[in-house]
């Protein structure tokens, strides 16, 4: 079976810092992954490199059985964009547009006219929970509120895969809990795979695997 | 059960008397509350039953004989069975698993085995947990947070404990020497 995403031998480095090294790693479609570790473990920079966001000192990401990391930056932009979705620690939702507006970028940068690309945010809004916040800005909706909006928005164009960087670490428990249950949700009813960074087992708990980085390297991987 | 095997397992790094025992024992896993002689004396008569360990040697000083006890291959089969032996988390106590860690540590095994190997379980239990929590009523839901919480707590001491046992390797040889 052909990985929807794989990485084989990465190796990332940051100047003299060796961040991964002999990483492979084969997410299937529809699979959950926790990834876990100490600080500075390279968790984070693994996301990173799976989404082509880092270069590679060797090794090869592969999405969908083509190479990623080979792209040009202005094709890998367009394939993380068109079948990726992406979720940080801190939204990075648009501060001045309101709730509905920021789940609609992705889909209008991908050509969905205005209308349907607002329907469908509407909906994708209403199904973690916020609709009716949705005219708000960001300033005007709790962290919870608007993590489980930045959920949204990277799920409305339906990707293929959803790799999220410590999605809750910035909320209480409860918000934490409810921004997980939105993310599985949707992730479950789209087929939509997953790959969370997190410190916290209660977020790991809501996916089926968990992946430990440690110096760098892969301490316990999936089950084959 | 712990008590017995952590006794033989100290048992397994060089042979020694009952109260050698019970003293190197106390120093690592009951500083607050020692180790009866009479449990000590009683596990090793076990053990001895079992074939784990064997006397080597009868000393008679001023006081009572004192037996010298070492460990059989039985017996190191007996350690290594408990010591990576994931313990389901009903059953769970979390000074067994630092005796487990301490154990693996101290005899050469290793100690990320046996911790990941409890953090796969723990995270099995908590992913049973958090599913039954989506449908579970305000009651249940207390009940469920209650036992994620302990899973959670014991969750980040193994990972605590992961970036600690190379240090913790050397203080626990020293402590035995």
């Amino acid at each position: 079976m052909t990985a929807l995403l794989e990485a084989r031998g990465l190796r990332v480095e940051y100047g003299a810092t060796v961040a991964l090294d002999a990483i492979d790693l084969a997410l299937a479609a529809g699979s959950r992954t926790a990834v876990m570790g100490p600080s500075g473990s390279g968790k984070s920079s693994l996301v990173h490199a799976l989404a082509g966001i880092v270069p590679l000192s060797a090794g090869e990401v592969w999405l969908e059985g083509g190479r990623l990391d080979t792209l040009s930056e202005a094709r890998r932009s367009r394939a993380r964009l068109a079948r990726m979705g992406m979720v940080f620690q801190f939204g990075d939702l648009v501060p001045e547009l309101t709730l509905v507006e920021n789940v609609m970028l992705p889909l209008q940068v991908l050509g969905t006219r205005a209308a349907t690309a607002r329907r469908r945010a509407v909906e994708v809004l209403e199904q973690v929970g916020v609709a009716e916040v949705a005219d708000r800005r960001i300033g005007a909706v709790s962290g919870g509120q608007a993590q489980r909006a930045a959920v949204a928005r990277a799920l409305a164009h339906r990707p293929a895969i959803v790799l999220a960087d410590e999605p809750t670490g910035a909320l209480d428990t409860v918000s934490s809990e409810q921004v997980m249950d939105a993310l599985t949700r949707l992730s479950v009813d789209q087929g939509t795979a997953l790959v969370v960074v997190t410190h916290d087992h209660r977020v790991a708990a809501h996916l089926d695997d968990v992946v430990v980085v440690r110096d760098g390297r892969i301490s316990v991987g999936i089950p084959a | 059960m712990s008590t017995s095997l952590t006794l033989l397992a100290l048992l397994e790094r060089e042979p020694a008397h009952g109260y050698t025992l019970k003293h190197r024992y106390d120093a690592l896993f009951a500083r607050t509350r020692p180790l009866a002689f009479g449990q000590v004396y009683a596990a090793l008569n076990r053990f001895d039953k079992h074939g784990w360990a064997e006397v080597t040697g009868v000393e008679i000083a001023d006081g009572p004989e004192r037996k010298r006890y070492r460990i059989t291959p039985d017996g190191v089969e007996a350690v290594t069975g408990w010591v990576y032996a994931a313990e389901a988390p009903s059953e769970f106590s979390s000074s067994s698993l630092f005796a487990r860690v301490s154990v693996a540590l101290l005899s050469g095994r290793s100690a990320a085995e046996v911790l990941d190997s409890q953090r796969a379980l723990h995270l099995a239990r908590m992913r049973e947990l958090t599913a039954e929590r989506r449908t579970a009523d305000a009651a249940a839901t207390l009940a469920i947070t209650y036992e994620l919480a302990h899973l959670d707590a014991d969750l980040r001491w193994i990972e605590e404990a992961g970036s600690r046992l190379e240090p913790a390797a050397d203080a626990l040889a020293k402590a035995v020497r």
